[in-house]
């Protein structure tokens, strides 16, 4: 228990545990103060200077962020002294940063530019002399570094060195010469590197991916949960046009503090793919015809009721919670005997040195636990193997990719996001959402159930998962339903 | 040499460790070398060598505390401080190499280019500055050949540079040719300080 | 004495005696001249005792802040929980700064054994003496005089045979001024880009390789032997003028003066006979126009100023200036102050370390807008201007490098407006006639 202690900032009465920095103090009240080097993942660096407040008794503006919290302190944000030294470093900063913000992917969401709009000068003093020149670097795979726009916070030098923990940027040269290096041939391409581009608080560090994509006032931000591996990282899925064209970290202590992995980062095409399956097929005369959801439904609960032997479900531990236990219920209407399985794609595990238990994950895929606590296995060899001669398969959004076809010598029953050629022989194919095209849920590996949101529309007639199981345990005869109901 | 490349070699197995890196950045910038038909310089931590690192390790509570140290044998070595000498003080101390960049890239004395044999620094901060340093500067231009501040002469001997205050004050100007610290250097005597060393 | 000169009679010679005197570098030379006995008492005295002697010596930092030696070295865990360490500060790099290195090159065994009575004080056996790179010929002579000591037992496991562990590595610096900044110097020891550091945590209670560290400059553990020696009261009692300022203090002399080099007087000396007696005036046919006291991060005196002042702590802040590291430019009537003022703040914007942003860009603005008056293209707003950035570079950032790179700038432009003025508004042509 560490004790409190009272002081005031800008007339707020403030209490928090000794230790704490003006900064921090200052947030408990509703009061950001302004900052660039600051960040509370990092070491405290203090060099930027944008945080200088002025404290009551101290003969000179003290950083917010580097000075701790004392009884009865008295901190002033606003008062003359402190907004002429931010006005002064806004103004420093500036005379070597290229107005080119109408070109800058930062603009919109940029510190620098946002400060200088709420309290820098309406002029600067410096226009008659050339500005500092380096020319664009490319610091990694998805990095690259615009020297011109840097101001030097080396908040992306401590995340590689105190949270990354290997140090591949530093800063070189010194005072106005200096800048953010890379060793000669080395890349920054590290699993976690493109934080940095987030950590950034100018268009200094950008991502290639996104590289004059879209102005950040265009795009609309959904919280997710990160699909790629069993941590669970909390994104925000950010679409233009209906397209995810970004994916950034949303800050969660308990999962991913504010990181994401490069994988989760990039790994968002999926969720655009075109050649998604766009509406309800059923097999008539041997031929896949589209229907409308009742035919589609009605169909898939003759399947499942028909009640030749137990079924084989083949789900996705990329499904939602929602979608895997509709899908258990559905499999328990069809009868003693019925079960399903899952797999797991595999991948080296890549952990974030500095950060206790986050790091990008063996099990690549997002709701492992989900699906073990749903009632699937992970004896995917056996399932598929009595998938063969079973009378139904129920796969949910799995690729097949791999087994041998047929899957099964009875009928398919497949719903998922797009039709992979094994699957071309399915009696019934029902198109199901994506994890950016519905709401449900995650369970992470630490077992924490975390609920994502809808970012975009889904294609033709496609549906969630979890409605579409739903349907059919409610299309089933009345005693199957009920038995699925109590599972 | 893009950094892509280095991403090729290094990046395969991905798990890169400070090691790795080092390993990485060596391998890449002596293989450019190589292609361009540079010498590679001679490892400067061999038996000798690395007796002597660590005889200077000893005196340190850690490894990091041989750095500037083991530069200075690198520089002693080889004249300056190449890409190599940094990437292998940096597998000796446990570093990464982009980390030894910064640190030599802070401090003027570790040449980050290669000199002239005799690199001439002069002091031209104001209190020497009003004693003539200028002129001093000037004339240590025109004697050795060296013709502008930081080019080395045809002849490859001389490297002239002004220093910000080299603590001599009291002796304007004073002048290091290499390791040797000359004071009371005048205009008129750098002719014949120039043919000393000639 | 004046070294280079031969010595003045108002000078009061306690670490400047043996200057010029070659024998004194040898360890057999130094015995001969009563050294290490000041060691060989102290290790006979508690730790308190010493620190207690020099407290009541009034010693201060003689490296430019004046602080209180033994207050500082008391500040030290008593209890020792993890190793301790002793920084000799050598770094000397402040411009008009030569002291410490003359002390290095005649007596390197006097500074040794103030570092040894210091480490002991503080209960260091390790002490790092960081020498700035340049000084090759000093950087040589404490090697041999570290080989000597070591080869006689004076230091060691087992030091002066007291049974006390007190070991000495030089740490040699590689061009940067500002790891004289005593947490940058600490940074560079551990193998770092030479940052000042933010305090708190302050380094005696989290210093070089996070362990207790106290730093202190070359003259000031110099002195330190003798106060043992002759005891804190005699060196207490070396005052001219403030009971806070005591002792004798080596002033730098140099720039356009008659006989530039290091006096030895007491706190409390005229700045006036200093520069006219000691150092034999102004050149023939110049006159006296500006003094920078301490070192060229202090504010300019006007040779009215310089005049009346006397050196020490207290008569310096009373003439608007700083005591500093003692290192005092003097600049005739042939030196053109714009030019000059241009020149120092070259000097800081060239060893900024580029973590503060005020000291970073406003370095070198100001560069640039003392060029562009010197060319002749100065704005009738420059001075204003400067003086803002100035302002706004004091006080502002980690360390005071942009402070001292503000201090020369403002007070040339209120001391010696007209100088500035001339340039503005003449063009080109006019500018450097």
């Amino acid at each position: 228990m560490s004790d409190l202690v009272k002081l005031t900032i800008e007339g707020h009465e403030v209490e928090a545990p000794a230790g704490t920095s003006i900064l921090e103090a200052a947030k408990l009240v509703g009061i950001l103060i302004p900052h660039y080097c600051y960040h509370p993942a990092l070491p405290v660096a203090g060099s930027c200077r944008m945080c200088l407040v002025e404290v009551e008794k101290s003969p000179k503006p003290q950083p917010a962020c580097a000075t701790p919290i004392t009884p009865g302190m008295v901190v002033r944000v606003a008062s003359d002294v402190a907004r002429a030294a931010r006005r002064a470093v806004l103004e420093f900063l500036l005379i070597n940063h290229p107005l080119d913000c109408p070109i800058c992917d930062q603009a919109g969401e940029c510190e620098l530019q946002d400060y200088t709009h709420e309290e820098g000068r309406a002029a600067g003093r410096y226009a008659d002399y050339p500005k500092r020149y380096n020319p664009v670097e490319d610091f990694g795979p998805d990095v690259l570094y615009v020297p011109n726009r840097c101001i030097l916070c080396t908040r992306c030098v401590r995340f590689m060195e105190n949270v990354a923990q290997e140090p591949t940027l530093n800063v070189s040269e010194r005072g106005d010469r200096a800048r953010i290096g890379v060793f000669p041939g080395a890349a920054l391409d590290h699993p976690w590197a493109g934080n940095v581009v987030d950590l950034c608080p100018v268009g200094s560090l950008l991502s290639k991916d996104f590289l004059n994509k879209a102005r950040v006032w265009d795009l609309d931000k959904t919280a997710s949960v990160c699909g790629g591996c069993t941590q669970g990282c909390n994104i925000t899925l950010e679409t233009r046009d209906n397209a995810v064209v970004r994916v950034k970290p949303r800050p969660n202590m308990a999962v991913n503090r504010w990181f994401i992995c490069d994988e989760g980062r990039l790994g968002y095409a999926w969720l655009n793919r075109a050649d998604r399956i766009e509406a309800p097929l059923v097999r008539e005369g041997g031929r896949l015809v589209p229907v409308e959801w009742e035919v589609a439904l009605a169909r898939a609960a003759e399947l499942v009721g028909a009640g030749d032997g137990p079924a084989v479900g083949l789900v996705s531990p990329g499904a939602s919670c929602e979608a895997l236990e509709a899908a258990a219920r559905v499999l328990a209407a069809r009868g003693e005997g019925s079960a399903g399985a899952f797999r797991v794609r595999q991948g080296p595990e890549r952990p974030l040195a500095g950060v206790p238990d986050l790091a990008l994950r063996a099990e690549r895929a997002p709701n492992v636990a989900g699906a073990l606590a749903a009632g699937f296995g992970r004896d995917w060899d056996a399932a598929v193997a009595r998938a063969r001669a079973a009378g139904l398969v129920l796969v949910l959004d799995e690729s097949l990719a791999g087994l041998a076809e047929p899957v099964t010598d009875g009928a398919l029953l497949y719903i998922g996001t797009v039709l992979p050629e094994t699957a071309r022989g399915a009696v019934v194919i029902l198109p199901c959402t994506n994890v950016a095209e519905e709401e449900g849920s995650f369970v992470n590996l630490r077992g924490l159930r975390q609920r994502y949101a809808q970012a975009r529309t889904p294609p033709g007639m496609a549906r969630p998962a979890a409605w579409i199981l739903d349907a059919i345990l409610a299309a089933l005869p009345a005693r199957a339903a009920r038995a699925g109901g109590r599972a | 040499m893009s950094a892509a490349d280095g991403a090729g070699t290094g990046g395969a197995g991905g798990a890169g460790g400070s090691g790795a890196g080092a390993r990485t950045g060596a391998a890449a910038t002596a293989r450019a070398r190589a292609e361009h038909g540079v010498a590679v310089l001679p490892a400067v931590f061999g038996d000798e060598g690395r007796r002597k690192l660590d005889a200077i390790l000893a005196r340190y509570p850690a490894k990091s505390g041989a750095l500037l140290p083991a530069l200075w044998m690198v520089q002693e070595a080889h004249g300056w401080v190449s890409p190599e000498g940094m990437a292998e003080v940096a597998a000796v101390l446990g570093l990464t190499p982009a980390y030894v960049k910064g640190v030599v890239t802070f401090y003027t004395m570790y040449h980050q280019h290669p000199v002239g044999k005799y690199f001439v620094q002069v002091c031209t901060t104001t209190p020497c500055n009003v004693c003539g340093a200028e002129d001093v500067v000037a004339a240590f231009l025109k004697a050795t050949g060296a013709g502008a501040l930081g080019a080395t002469s045809p002849d490859g001997l001389w490297t002239v540079v002004e220093s910000e205050c080299l603590g001599a004050c009291g002796f304007a100007t004073p002048v290091m040719i290499n390791d040797d610290f000359i004071e009371g250097v005048t205009a008129e005597s750098v002719p014949a300080l120039v043919a000393r060393y000639r | 004495m004046g070294f280079p000169h031969p010595p003045h009679p108002r000078e009061t010679q306690v670490l400047s005696r043996w200057f010029g005197d070659a024998e004194a570098r040898t360890y057999a030379g130094w015995i001969k001249r009563g050294g290490y006995a000041a060691l060989e008492q102290a290790l006979g005295m508690t730790r308190e005792q010493v620190i207690e002697e020099v407290k009541t010596s009034g010693l201060r930092g003689r490296g430019g802040a004046g602080f209180p030696a033994g207050v500082k070295w008391s500040f030290m865990p008593r209890q020792k929980t993890k190793a301790h360490y002793l920084c000799c500060n050598a770094d000397e790099s402040e411009p008009g700064t030569f002291k410490d290195r003359e002390i290095m090159r005649w007596t390197p065994h006097q500074l040794l054994e103030g570092c040894a009575i210091a480490a002991y004080a503080i209960q260091a056996e390790q002490v790092f003496l960081y020498i700035r790179g340049e000084f090759t010929e000093p950087l040589r002579i404490m090697q041999a005089a570290l080989d000597e000591a070591y080869a006689r037992g004076v230091l060691g496991a087992n030091a002066m045979g007291k049974g006390v562990r007190i070991d000495i590595t030089i740490h040699r610096g590689a061009g940067a001024y500002i790891c004289g900044e005593e947490t940058a110097l600490m940074n560079s020891i551990e193998g770092k880009r030479g940052n000042p550091r933010i305090r708190p945590p302050f380094p005696a209670a989290v210093g070089v390789f996070g362990c207790p560290t106290t730093i202190n400059n070359v003259e000031t553990l110099s002195s330190v032997p003798h106060i043992i020696a002759r005891g804190g009261a005699w060196y207490k009692g070396l005052s001219l003028s403030s009971p806070k300022s005591t002792g004798t203090k080596l002033f730098s002399i140099c720039g356009t003066v008659a006989r530039p080099g290091n006096y030895e007087v007491t706190m409390g000396f005229p700045l006036k006979e200093l520069l006219l007696d000691l150092a034999g005036g102004m050149r023939p046919g110049r006159t006296l126009k500006a003094v920078i006291p301490g070192g060229s991060s202090v504010p300019i005196l006007t040779a009215e100023e310089a005049m009346d002042t006397l050196l020490d702590y207290e008569g310096c802040v009373a003439k608007g200036t700083m005591l500093g590291s003692g290192g005092m430019i003097v600049l005739d009537d042939s030196v053109d102050m714009v030019y000059q003022v241009m020149r120092l703040a070259r000097f800081y914007a060239h060893e900024s370390c580029a973590q503060c942003t005020q000291c970073r860009e406003g370095t070198a603005w100001t560069v640039k807008i003392l060029q562009r008056i010197l060319g002749g293209e100065g704005r009738p707003a420059d001075l204003d201007v400067l003086l803002d950035l100035s302002e706004q570079m004091t006080g502002r950032t980690i360390c005071v490098l942009s402070d001292s790179c503000a201090a020369p700038v403002v007070s040339a432009i209120r001391k010696f407006r007209p100088e500035f003025e001339r340039y503005l508004g003449h063009g080109k042509a006019a500018a450097r006639a």
